[in-house]
């Protein structure tokens, strides 16, 4: 079973979009996609570093109007914006990690809101680049040489392919020197820098892929509902990020997968009963009740659970 | 190896440390003592760039290490351990050498994220050196239990562990020995003549007498944040100074 | 000149507001160790409260106005006593990630109650400005900035002068003392964390009628508090009232002479600037209380 397990579970991702009759379930697995990615960059800090950012919706901003931007005014291809929206949301990482990561707890915290607030204010208010509040509507749909990704099977297949890329790019992250240093510098970070990891340095290190990542996220969302307006910045899509992370399990692999999975759908199937605020609501109670009865987590609750069934 | 020139650390309007000077011989075991206060682990701190001295210099080998970090003076072979213990207590005894070991590794973002083969057998070398470090300090059996759980002497050596994998040249150890057992401290301060014998330069600071006198070549003695003394340990002992200063106070305490 | 006379007065009527918002954040971060992200949720409470006293209830101007502010001082102390108090001795991240949760929950609790669209709040004072040689300024200003000075004083007054006061200042300083001289801690913090939503209560009841009520009105009320207690420094309730000021004046300033579509950046600018320059705050000597 476990060794069959990933093949099969891989097998079914790819074929999602042939055995889901519905392209509505398509359209969620897309933002289910988008949101993974989301929550992966999210817990690179988050979880590893134990750095809590919530100004993650800039990154996914910069990324989004980045890409949303060249391929409208310039007429560059995707190909070109997705890059570039990845570079710039990395290097809006850079110069945050740069200028906050002396800052620890609270004051990073504080930080990364005003941060993700001033380009926020920045959106709405320049008009001649980013056309203001009503934002940039006609975004191109990406193409693959001759066939075009506009179907909602053909994007879930980027979306994918993208989501399968940032989780190799954390698990080969965390599971290295590299990863064994964040995770020192959470744990005990005089001790870490006693034995040579430069806590500068890492973090920093950290907050760029994070911040790319969450640029990768924007760039997709932006080509996929084809809109991006100042609404990316919402401090929404930050909080979905946070529940995400800290429901699924921060600090493992599979945990931002799962809460990604497990947010994105369950939404969607109460949206007939339960209205927005309502879910809102909820998304608070529930973060209020995750502290309280669930403080590690889905994923490492139950491998604490397995592990303690069997003998 | 080391030169300590004026050292000195004031908090606010008071002297932590008042202007000490003292050498470390390459090759030597050396104690720094003094009663509650004297400016040791200041000192330390002060050395590993923990604390930003006041005035003062440390040279180690020549250069001045004053105003580095102190990852960057680990990077240059000066490594020292935390009075209060101090272990990565979530990971696993191999996970917390395998953290002391980061010098030792070289894989870096690019060739991480492209899962180089050298990657992954940088990767099997630290781990068999994590293997040895835990071997040498006698933990072999804790290799894959969680540090936070263990026992507190075993936590300490855990923590000497995760210093020698920074492969120190001069290792500076802060009260090694405290709160364990007469057996206990027999076991540390046999590792702390094994890992001289390895040609590692130690500096210690420790408040147990017998073991500073059995292990030390040269003791220094502070009191009130100066070096009141500083020799062999015979010569120490019947020292004047030292004997009214310092064991007497610790005399009185105990 | 007339014009930079008219935006220190309102500058300075803003200013009170934000120093009662930054009394309350930076007792409860200094006293407490709490970054109460829901600050701004107990503003929100606050001219709710007055809203339905006045349009509801047809009670007097001045009865809604405490009535709100019982509001805040009662929901405060629920909050400290349900959610806080199990959580001491926790993490400061922990209980950070429930004040998150907190404020949505309030936010949106608000909205379902409210619903979205903006309240105006009803309020007795003549709407024609009094002028005063250059100057204009609403009846309802004078009374917003009098009123806030009042409770500014009042909070002063409470802290240094009377035994609730010397025992947060005690627990300020060192609670396993404060504790062994006596006081009682539980006591202080559910104290303390209902004095600071009283306080942001009392604030959004305040600015209320002057602007209008909104659900998620406390985002940008919660930025303000930070930004006050970054500038004056964390438990210091000199540099809040200070801060505040500083904050509505630039505000007014930079919305005068800059660009109003601006106003709410000069808030994050100051958390970012002062946190990476400055992170002990403008005015800090020592962080105290006091």
């Amino acid at each position: 079973m476990s060794r069959l397990g990933p093949p099969v579970a891989a097998a079914l991702a790819l074929t999602a979009p042939l055995w889901l009759a519905n392209p509505y379930y398509v359209h969620i697995l897309i933002m289910a996609g988008i949101f993974a990615i989301l929550a992966l960059s999210l817990n690179l800090l988050l979880g590893y570093t134990g750095q809590l950012s919530l100004g993650h919706a800039a990154f996914f901003g910069i990324g989004a109007y980045t890409s949303a931007l060249l391929t409208l005014r310039l007429g560059w291809s995707f190909w070109l914006g997705l890059p570039a929206g990845v570079g710039l949301a990395a290097a809006a990482g850079w110069a945050i990690g740069r200028l906050a990561l002396k800052l620890r707890g609270a004051y990073f915290v504080l930080v990364t809101i005003s941060f993700a607030g001033v380009i926020a204010l920045v959106a709405q208010n320049w008009m001649d680049l980013t056309n203001g509040p009503l934002g940039l509507p006609g975004v191109p749909a990406p193409e693959l040489g001759p066939w075009s990704l506009r179907t909602k099977g053909a994007y879930y297949e980027l979306v994918l392919a993208a989501a399968a890329l940032a989780w190799l790019v954390c698990r080969r992250l965390v599971r290295s020197r590299i990863g064994r240093a964040l995770v020192a510098l959470r744990e005990n970070e005089p001790l870490a820098e006693s034995v040579g990891v430069d806590a500068t340095h890492y973090l920093v290190l950290a907050a760029v892929v994070s911040a790319a990542l969450a640029g990768l996220a924007g760039v997709l969302y932006a080509h996929y509902t084809r809109f991006v307006s100042p609404e990316v910045f919402l401090f929404t899509y930050t909080v979905t990020m946070v529940i995400m992370v800290v429901a699924g399990g921060k600090g493992t692999l599979a945990g931002p997968l799962v809460g990604a999975l497990l947010f994105t759908a369950l939404p969607e199937a109460l949206r007939e009963t339960v209205s927005w605020q309502w879910q809102m609501l909820a998304y608070g109670l529930i973060l209020v009740l995750l502290v309280f009865f669930l403080p590690r987590g889905i994923v490492p609750t139950l491998a604490a659970w397995r592990h303690a069934r069997r003998p | 190896m080391l030169a300590v020139r004026d050292l000195a650390v004031h908090f606010g309007g008071v002297a932590a440390l008042g202007g000490v000077s003292f050498e470390v011989r390459p090759g030597a075991i050396t104690a720094l003592i003094g009663p509650n206060g004297a400016g040791k682990t200041t000192a330390f701190n002060a050395i590993t760039g923990y604390l930003r001295p006041t005035r003062g210099q440390v040279l180690y080998g020549g250069a001045p290490l004053t105003g580095l970090r102190p990852s960057e003076i680990a990077r240059r072979g000066v490594v020292r351990t935390f009075q209060k213990t101090s272990v990565f207590p979530a990971l696993t005894v191999a996970d917390n050498v395998l953290t002391g070991l980061h010098l030792r590794g070289r894989a870096g973002l690019w060739s991480v994220l492209a899962g180089r083969a050298a990657v992954r057998e940088e990767e099997a070398r630290l781990e068999r050196e994590a293997a040895d470090i835990i071997a040498f300090v006698g933990l072999g059996h804790r290799r894959g239990e969680v540090a936070g759980a263990l026992p507190y002497g075993e936590q300490r050596l855990v923590e000497l562990a995760v210093a020698l994998a920074a492969r120190p040249a001069l290792l500076l150890l802060d009260e090694p020995a405290a709160g364990m057992t007469g057996a206990e401290k027999e076991t540390v301060s046999g590792l702390i003549r094994k890992i001289r014998e390895q040609g590692v330069t130690v500096l210690l600071v420790e408040h147990d007498m017998r073991l500073v006198m059995g292990i030390s070549d040269t003791v220094i003695v502070l009191n009130h944040g100066v070096v009141i003394a500083e020799g062999p340990p015979a010569a120490i002992q019947s020292h004047p100074d030292v004997v009214r200063a310092y064991l007497g106070t610790a005399r009185a305490g105990t | 000149m007339e014009a930079l006379l008219q935006h220190l007065v309102n500058g300075l009527v803003l200013g009170g507001i934000y120093a009662l918002l930054g009394i309350g954040l930076t007792l409860i971060f200094g006293l407490m160790n709490v970054v109460n992200f829901a600050h701004g949720e107990f503003y929100t409470l606050g001219a709710y409260a007055t809203f339905a006293a006045l349009a509801l209830g047809g009670v007097p101007f001045l009865v809604a106005l405490g009535a709100a502010i019982a509001g805040g001082v009662l929901a405060g102390a629920l909050t400290e006593r349900v959610l806080l108090r199990p959580l001491r001795g926790e993490s400061i991240d922990t209980v950070m990630l429930v004040m998150i949760g907190l404020w949505i929950a309030m936010q949106n609790g608000e909205l379902l109650a409210w619903g979205g669209v903006a309240k105006s709040i009803p309020h007795p004072f003549p709407t024609a400005p009094l002028v005063l040689g250059p100057l204009s300024v609403a009846p309802l200003r004078l009374f917003v900035l009098g009123a806030a000075l009042a409770l500014i004083a009042g909070a002063h007054l409470l802290i240094q002068r009377t035994r609730l006061g010397r025992a947060m200042r005690a627990t300020f300083q060192d609670p396993d003392t404060a504790a062994l001289m006596g006081v009682r801690i539980h006591h202080v913090r559910t104290a303390t964390f209902a004095l600071g939503s009283g306080l942001a209560a009392a604030a959004g009841a305040l600015l209320g009628p002057i602007f209008l009520v909104y659900p998620s009105m406390g985002d940008l009320a919660s930025l303000k508090a930070f930004s006050v207690v970054i500038l004056g420094g964390l438990g210091n309730i000199w540099g809040a009232t200070l801060g505040g000021v500083i904050l509505g004046v630039a505000e007014e300033l930079g919305a005068g002479y800059v660009s109003s579509g601006y106003r709410d950046a000069v808030g994050f600018v100051i958390i970012i600037l002062v946190l990476l320059f400055r992170p002990s705050g403008l005015f800090a000597r020592a962080e105290r209380i006091g």
